[in-house]
C-alpha cells in the first residue's frame, strides 16, 4: 500500500450568513485522489485558494474529511483511534515561522514534540541534537527563535517536527513569508531529509521552481487534481500551467516563446543550462 | 520636485553594546517620475532608508531635502511630509481596522483635515486607482481574499494623494497572479498618474521587468545605482552581495561562453527572446 | 524606558544562583519577601541588607546593572515615601501651615522606601538569575499541589511561557503598525484624554487581529506536534534537587529563623 492514498476526497466547509443561516456550501476539496509512495518527493501546485493548504491539513488529521477516504501509512485518518499516530508520522510545517515556535529557547522547541509523545528525557537529548543537525542549526541551540533569520526559524520549525521520528514531513508553503535566500535555506534542508534519511516529503508551493527537485507533481484547481506527472512533464504545458494561474520559470518560459518562433527547443526545459545546450545544439 | 539625501547615517542604540550601524554616508538623489527599484538581502538596510524619506526615522546624522527644503528644519511639518510621500509596508493588509475597506481607505485623508466629502472621493479614485472592483467596497476587510486587501490597504495611502509612492515588497506572500496584477497597477499608477514610485523588492526579475533604475543596498551603503542593464552588468559585486541577476541575463552570459552571440544586455524575457532569435537569423543568413 | 526595566529580564551568566534549582529561588523570594516586612528597627534592617548583598554578590550581576532597574519604579518610591512622610500622625518636628512633619513619619517613610527598594532589589535577583522557561518549570513544579483543588497547573505554566515567548515579537509589531498608521497621518500624540484614547482604535484594532491569528495558528501548529495537555508528557529538562539546592534550603531557613529571633527577643 501507498504511504498515502486518498480516494474521492472532499472537504465541504458550509458557510453561514449572520443569524446562522447555511448560505452555500465551498467544497474546498472536491474528490481528490492522490498516491504517495514511501519516500517520495512530492510537490503539489496550486495558487492561493485552489485547496493545496486544505488539503494538506488532512494528511496530518487537523481537519478531517466530509467524504471519502485517506489513508496516511496504513491508517484510516477517520477512525480516532490513530489520530495521534498519524499526527507523530506525518509532521508538519507551515507557513508563518513565528507562529508554530513555542517555546523561547531553539533546543527547547525542539523538545517540544519529544516531549508530548512521552519519549525519555536521554533520548529527547539526543534526538534534539540529531534533529539540530540534519538542519544545519545545532550552534544556535542555546539562541532565542526571536533573534534569528526567517530561514532559520524554519529550520528549526523543520527540526521540532524530525525530532518526533516521522516518516513524512508534509511543508505548508514554508517559503512564502522567506527571502530568497531564507527560501533556499529551507529547500535545500527539506531536500537534503528527503535523500539522506528516506523521509517522504510533501512540498506544497505555487512557486513552480521549488517544484523542480520533486519525483512528483500535482497541480490543484478549485479543489481538485488538475494536472500530474514528473516536473518535466508538468513543465511542459506552460499555457494550461498559465489557465491555472500558476507562473512558470522564467527559463521554462523563455524556451517556450523560443519554441512558437520556431526553434526547435525541446519542451519542459527547467534549467539555464538545458536552455543554453538545447540552442547550442541549434545553432 | 526632488528628494535628497546627503551623507545619511542611522545608528540603532547608539552608545551602547547593542549599537548597529544601519545607514552608512548614504547619498542619493530622486527626480520627479522615476520608477525605482531598491534591492537588497534582509538587513541590507532598505526598510531602514525608506523610512527615512517620509520623516519616520530621523537620520543619526546627514541632511534630507524634499523639493528643496530641508526636513529636519525646526518649522518643516513632518506630518504633510508623510502626506506627500506615501509609504505602503510590507503585509498593509495587517494594518486595516475600519469595519468596511472604503472607511478605512477614507482614514489617511481625514487624517489630513478633509472634509468628509472630498476624503469620500479621495477614497473612491483611489479605490479605483488600484483596480479594487466596486463590489468589495462596502465589506468588511476581512471578507477579502489575500491580494485585494492589499489593494485595499494601498488604496489607503493613495488617497493621501502623495506624490511619490513608496512600497516595501508589495508582492509578498501573494501568489503568481496576484502578484502580476499588483505590480501591473503599480506600473499603471506610474504611468498614468504620473507619480514617482519607489519599490523595495526581492525579486530581481521583477524589477527589471518594470523599473527603470535600480539602488543596489548592501550592509547599509549603496552598492550600485544605475539602470537596470548597467546595474546587472556587475554580475560578481552582486553575488558577493547576496543577490542575483535575473535568470535570462544569466542565460545570455552562458551563451555567449559557449560562442553564440547574443546582445549581453539583456535583462527582460522579452528581450531575452529578441536576442536570441537575432543571434540565429544572423548566423543562418551568414 | 521600557528598556531600563530588569525586573523580568535575564541576565546570563553561571553563578550559584544561576545553577539553584528554580523552587529553591522561588521559595527564598518568598521568605526573603516575609523578612522584609518583619523586621522593625535597625538590626533587623542591618541583618536584611546584609542577606541582600551578599544575594548580590553571588548572582554575579553588576550592582549598577540593578539598580538601574528601580528608575522604573522611582516614581513610586517617591510617592509611597512622600505619603508616609506628610501622612503619619504625631509629634510634629516641622511644620508649614498644614503640613507636618512627624519624628514617626520620617521613620515610616524611610523603612517603606528601603522596604520597596529592598523587594524590587530581590525579586530581580530571582528573574536575572533564572530563565523565563526555568521559572515557568519552577512554579509548575512547586504549584502542583494545587492540582488537587483543581488549578490548571500545567495550563497556567504553559501559557506563562507561551506568553513570554510572543511578548517581543507583539511589541515589535505594536511598533509596525503604529508606523504604518503614523504613515497615514495618524496622530498618537497631541489632543485630550479622550482624543488620545480614540487614536489608539487604529492601533488596538489590528494587534488584537494580529494576536488572535498567531494564537490561532499557534494551536494548530501545537496539535500538530502531538500537544494534549499535560497528561504524559516528559520533560527535556526535568527540574533535579541537587546537594546544592539542599543547602540552599537549609541556609534559607536559618535566615528565616534568625530574623524571627531578632523580632521576638531583641524587638527590633
Amino acid at each position: 500500500m501507498n504511504f498515502i492514498e486518498a480516494r474521492k476526497l472532499v472537504h465541504e466547509y458550509i458557510r453561514r450568513d449572520e443569524e446562522g443561516n447555511v448560505e452555500g456550501i465551498l467544497a474546498a476539496l472536491d474528490g481528490v485522489d492522490l498516491e504517495v509512495k514511501a519516500g517520495e518527493f512530492v510537490a503539489i501546485l496550486g495558487h492561493n485558494g485552489s485547496g493545496k493548504s486544505t488539503l494538506a491539513k488532512h494528511l496530518n488529521v487537523l481537519l478531517k474529511a466530509s467524504e471519502g477516504t485517506l489513508w496516511v501509512d496504513g491508517k484510516d485518518t477517520l477512525d480516532n483511534r490513530y489520530q495521534w499516530d498519524i499526527r507523530k508520522n506525518a509532521g508538519m510545517v507551515f507557513q508563518n515561522p513565528d507562529n508554530q515556535i513555542i517555546a523561547g529557547v531553539v533546543e527547547e522547541d525542539v523538545a517540544f514534540g519529544p516531549e508530548n509523545i512521552g519519549v525519555p528525557t536521554e533520548e529527547i537529548w539526543s534526538r534534539v541534537e540529531k534533529s539540530l543537525k540534519s538542519v544545519g542549526m545545532l550552534k544556535y541551540r542555546e539562541h532565542s527563535p526571536n533573534k534569528l533569520s526567517g530561514g532559520q526559524k524554519q529550520r528549526v520549525a523543520i527540526a521540532g517536527v524530525m525530532a518526533m521520528e516521522p516518516k513524512c514531513i508534509v511543508l505548508d508553503e514554508p517559503t512564502a513569508m522567506l527571502d530568497p535566500k531564507g527560501r533556499r535555506e529551507v529547500l535545500e534542508a527539506a531536500g537534503a531529509l528527503n535523500r539522506e534519511k528516506g523521509i517522504t516529503v510533501i512540498l506544497i508551493t505555487h512557486y513552480m521552481e521549488e517544484a523542480v527537485q520533486a519525483d512528483k507533481v500535482y497541480v490543484m484547481d478549485h479543489g481538485k487534481i488538475v494536472m500530474q506527472g514528473t516536473p518535466r512533464e508538468i513543465f511542459s504545458q506552460v499555457d494550461r500551467l498559465k489557465s491555472y494561474r500558476l507562473d512558470v520559470p522564467q527559463i521554462t518560459l523563455l524556451a517556450h516563446e523560443l519554441r512558437r518562433e520556431g526553434l526547435q527547443i525541446p519542451e519542459g526545459i527547467l534549467t539555464k543550462q538545458e536552455l543554453a545546450e538545447a540552442l547550442c545544439q541549434l545553432y | 520636485m526632488s528628494i535628497i539625501l546627503d551623507k545619511v547615517d542611522y545608528v540603532y542604540n547608539g552608545g551602547t553594546a547593542y549599537e548597529k550601524r544601519a545607514l552608512n554616508q548614504v547619498s542619493l538623489k530622486i527626480q520627479d517620475g522615476e520608477f525605482i527599484g531598491i534591492i537588497g538581502h534582509t538587513g541590507s538596510g532598505k526598510s531602514t532608508l525608506i523610512q527615512h524619506l517620509n520623516g519616520l526615522l530621523l537620520a543619526s546624522s546627514g541632511g534630507i531635502y524634499y523639493n528643496g527644503r530641508d526636513i529636519y528644519e525646526e518649522d518643516y511639518d513632518r506630518k504633510e511630509l508623510r502626506s506627500k510621500v506615501g509609504l505602503v509596508f510590507q503585509y498593509p493588509e495587517h494594518q486595516l481596522f475600519e469595519p468596511t475597506v472604503f472607511a478605512d481607505v477614507c482614514f489617511g485623508p481625514k487624517n489630513l483635515g478633509l472634509s468628509r466629502k472630498e476624503s469620500e472621493l479621495r477614497a473612491f479614485s483611489a479605490l479605483r486607482g488600484v483596480g479594487l472592483p466596486e463590489e468589495y467596497w462596502y465589506r468588511s476587510p476581512f471578507e477579502l481574499s489575500g491580494g485585494q486587501k492589499r489593494r485595499a490597504a494601498i488604496a489607503g495611502v493613495l488617497a493621501m494623494k502623495p506624490e511619490v509612492l513608496i512600497l516595501d515588497e508589495p508582492t509578498a506572500g501573494l501568489d503568481p497572479l496576484g502578484r502580476d496584477e499588483i505590480l501591473n497597477q503599480i506600473a499603471s499608477m506610474h504611468r498614468e498618474l504620473n507619480m514617482t514610485i519607489l519599490l523595495v523588492s526581492h525579486s530581481m526579475e521583477d524589477v527589471a521587468e518594470y523599473v527603470n533604475r535600480i539602488i543596489v543596498m548592501n550592509q547599509g551603503s549603496i552598492l550600485l545605482d544605475g539602470a537596470p542593464k548597467e546595474v546587472f552588468r556587475y554580475r560578481q559585486e552582486l553575488e558577493a552581495a547576496g543577490l542575483s541577476v535575473p535568470q535570462v541575463t544569466e542565460l545570455m552570459q552562458e551563451l555567449r561562453d559557449r560562442g553564440i552571440p547574443v546582445s549581453p544586455e539583456v535583462t527582460t524575457l522579452k528581450e531575452a527572446k529578441e536576442a536570441v532569435l537575432q543571434a540565429f537569423s544572423k548566423h543562418r543568413q551568414a | 524606558m521600557l528598556r531600563d526595566i530588569t525586573i523580568g529580564q535575564y541576565y546570563p551568566s553561571d553563578s550559584i544562583l544561576h545553577q539553584l534549582d528554580p523552587r529553591v529561588k522561588l521559595m527564598g523570594t518568598l521568605v526573603y519577601v516575609l523578612s522584609l516586612f518583619f523586621f522593625r528597627g535597625v538590626s533587623g534592617f542591618l541583618a536584611v541588607t546584609l542577606g541582600l548583598a551578599v544575594l548580590i554578590r553571588l548572582s554575579g550581576v553588576p550592582v549598577g546593572y540593578m539598580v538601574k532597574g528601580l528608575k522604573a519604579i522611582a516614581v513610586i518610591l517617591i510617592l509611597t515615601g512622600m505619603f508616609n512622610l506628610l501622612l503619619t500622625p504625631g509629634e510634629p518636628l516641622i511644620s508649614f501651615g498644614a503640613v507636618k512633619i512627624t519624628e514617626e513619619g520620617i521613620k515610616s517613610a524611610a523603612f517603606m522606601v528601603v522596604r520597596l527598594t529592598y523587594l524590587v532589589l530581590g525579586s530581580s535577583v530571582l528573574t536575572l538569575t533564572t530563565t523565563p522557561n526555568r521559572l515557568t518549570d519552577g512554579l509548575e513544579k512547586a504549584l502542583r499541589p494545587l492540582n488537587r483543588i483543581g488549578v490548571p497547573v500545567h495550563e497556567i505554566s504553559m501559557i506563562m511561557s507561551i506568553a513570554l515567548r510572543f511578548i517581543p515579537i507583539l511589541v515589535e509589531e505594536t511598533d509596525k503598525i503604529m508606523k504604518a498608521q503614523l504613515a497615514r497621518g495618524a496622530d498618537f500624540e497631541s489632543g485630550n484624554l479622550i482624543k488620545r484614547a480614540k487614536s489608539m482604535v487604529p492601533l488596538l484594532v489590528p494587534l488584537f487581529v494580529s494576536a488572535f491569528r498567531r494564537a490561532n495558528d499557534l494551536a494548530l501548529a501545537m496539535e500538530a506536534r502531538c500537544y494534549n495537555g499535560g497528561m504524559g508528557r516528559t520533560k527535556m529538562k526535568p527540574l533535579k534537587y541537587e546537594r546544592r539546592d539542599g543547602a540552599a534550603y537549609l541556609l534559607l531557613a536559618l535566615y528565616f529563623a534568625g530574623i524571627i529571633a531578632l523580632r521576638i527577643w531583641l524587638k527590633f
